[in-house]
């Protein structure tokens, strides 16, 4: 049975809209509820996930408007009291113009030459 | 069947859409064709690959009716390993996630697949030997 | 030390991305991991001998197995005489075997 998973997430905003929130931040959430010991990396463009003050709300398709945008930094600061580790990649972050002051509180980067150490860590690592 | 290791997926396209259904269901097949039972969590549009009401068409530009062009729909693919588990005493457990079917109104399935959720996910996880994650892009 | 299955199902044309995962194979090749790289779909266009085909020798060079769906090469009209020299095609059953044993497994 495994111990530990890494979950890697790196598809960013691919029906967020819809879902209202990140189908694979979710998932972690869920099995986390459920009692899988679980770890999330953010990686390439999914660093942006962790951005304060990502704002989708004021959509509407005709009078139909979405009251419940997504807030998938306020999803992850939910998985990070629910005491999921979320680590973002340090250089997708700095190659996407993003600084620790951007971020929300309790994400860790980590360099991406650290990755193989990181994976060793982990019984099994999930790659969404 | 005790003996029998478990390999479990999940994958998330649903299908027509691009290769990883088609290689999802390959590895189903091959892990029945080599001893294994296996477990498919079928997440997001991936739930549609089981739906019941997939109808296969003619192909103009092959000049095929329905019957000669004999058109796969993947309904019929999920059908067969599920009788390929049977006819080889192994075990093909393959779960719909629910709220996926839910907001999709992909609630009519073949015979043979259940809803589920991801507890179940979860403990396929916790009772296979190994799981590999198909993600969508 | 961990056996690793990376099943890389992109190709560099279409996807930098893909960059990313050559480098994971062989940083945890470097780590004296047992890597295996599987290309699959379109994963092994540069499996065919051509201007990208020197990525997969890096690879190689780190100490990584590389392997080619044998039905991803065929749907491809991909010849083993045109393979890249460090390429080897391989039965899915591989997968499922490595699975079997216990790698840990990623799909890009």
């Amino acid at each position: 049975m495994p111990q530990r998973i890494l979950n890697i997430v790196e598809s960013a905003y691919r029906g967020t809209i819809e879902e209202q929130d990140d189908t694979v931040i979710w998932f972690a959430y869920t099995l986390k509820g459920a009692g899988a010991e679980l770890d999330v990396l953010l990686r390439a463009n999914a660093v942006n996930y962790a951005v304060v003050g990502q704002d989708a709300s004021g959509l509407s398709f005709g009078e139909r408007r979405q009251t419940q945008p997504p807030r998938i930094d306020e999803d992850l600061l939910r998985l990070i009291d629910r005491g999921v580790q979320v680590l973002a990649v340090a250089e997708d972050l700095a190659e996407r113009g993003l600084e620790p002051s951007d971020l929300i509180t309790g994400v860790k980067t980590t360099p991406r030459s650290g990755l193989a150490r990181l994976l060793e860590s982990y019984d099994q690592v999930w790659h969404w | 069947m005790a003996d029998r290791k478990t390999l479990t997926f999940a994958f998330m396209d649903a299908p027509y859409e691009n290769e990883r259904t088609t290689t999802t269901l390959r590895l189903v097949d091959c892990a029945l064709k080599r001893g294994f039972n296996v477990n498919v969590f079928a997440y997001e549009g991936a739930v549609a690959v089981a739906f019941a009401k997939q109808a296969p068409h003619a192909n103009a530009m092959h000049g095929r009716d329905a019957a000669q062009e004999d058109h796969p729909n993947p309904k019929e693919w999920v059908a067969a390993l599920l009788k390929e588990a049977e006819t080889r005493g192994a075990k093909l457990d393959w779960v719909q996630c629910g709220l996926c079917v839910d907001e999709r109104g992909a609630g009519e399935w073949i015979a043979g697949v259940r809803r589920g959720s991801p507890a179940d996910f979860w403990k396929f996880v916790q009772e296979s030997d190994n799981t590999l994650v198909i993600p969508t892009k | 030390m961990a056996d690793y299955l990376l099943i890389e199902s992109r190709d560099p044309f279409e996807c930098n991305d893909v960059l990313y995962f050559y480098e994971l194979a062989a940083s945890l090749a470097r780590e004296r991991n047992k890597v295996t790289m599987f290309l699959i779909q379109n994963g092994v266009l540069p499996a065919r001998r051509c201007s990208r085909s020197e990525l997969l020798s890096t690879l190689n060079n780190a100490g990584v197995e590389l392997l080619a769906d044998d039905f991803s090469l065929r749907e491809r009209g991909i010849a083993t005489d045109r393979l890249a020299a460090e390429v080897r095609p391989a039965s899915l059953e591989v997968v499922i075997d490595r699975l079997a044993h216990g790698c840990k497994a990623l799909w890009h």
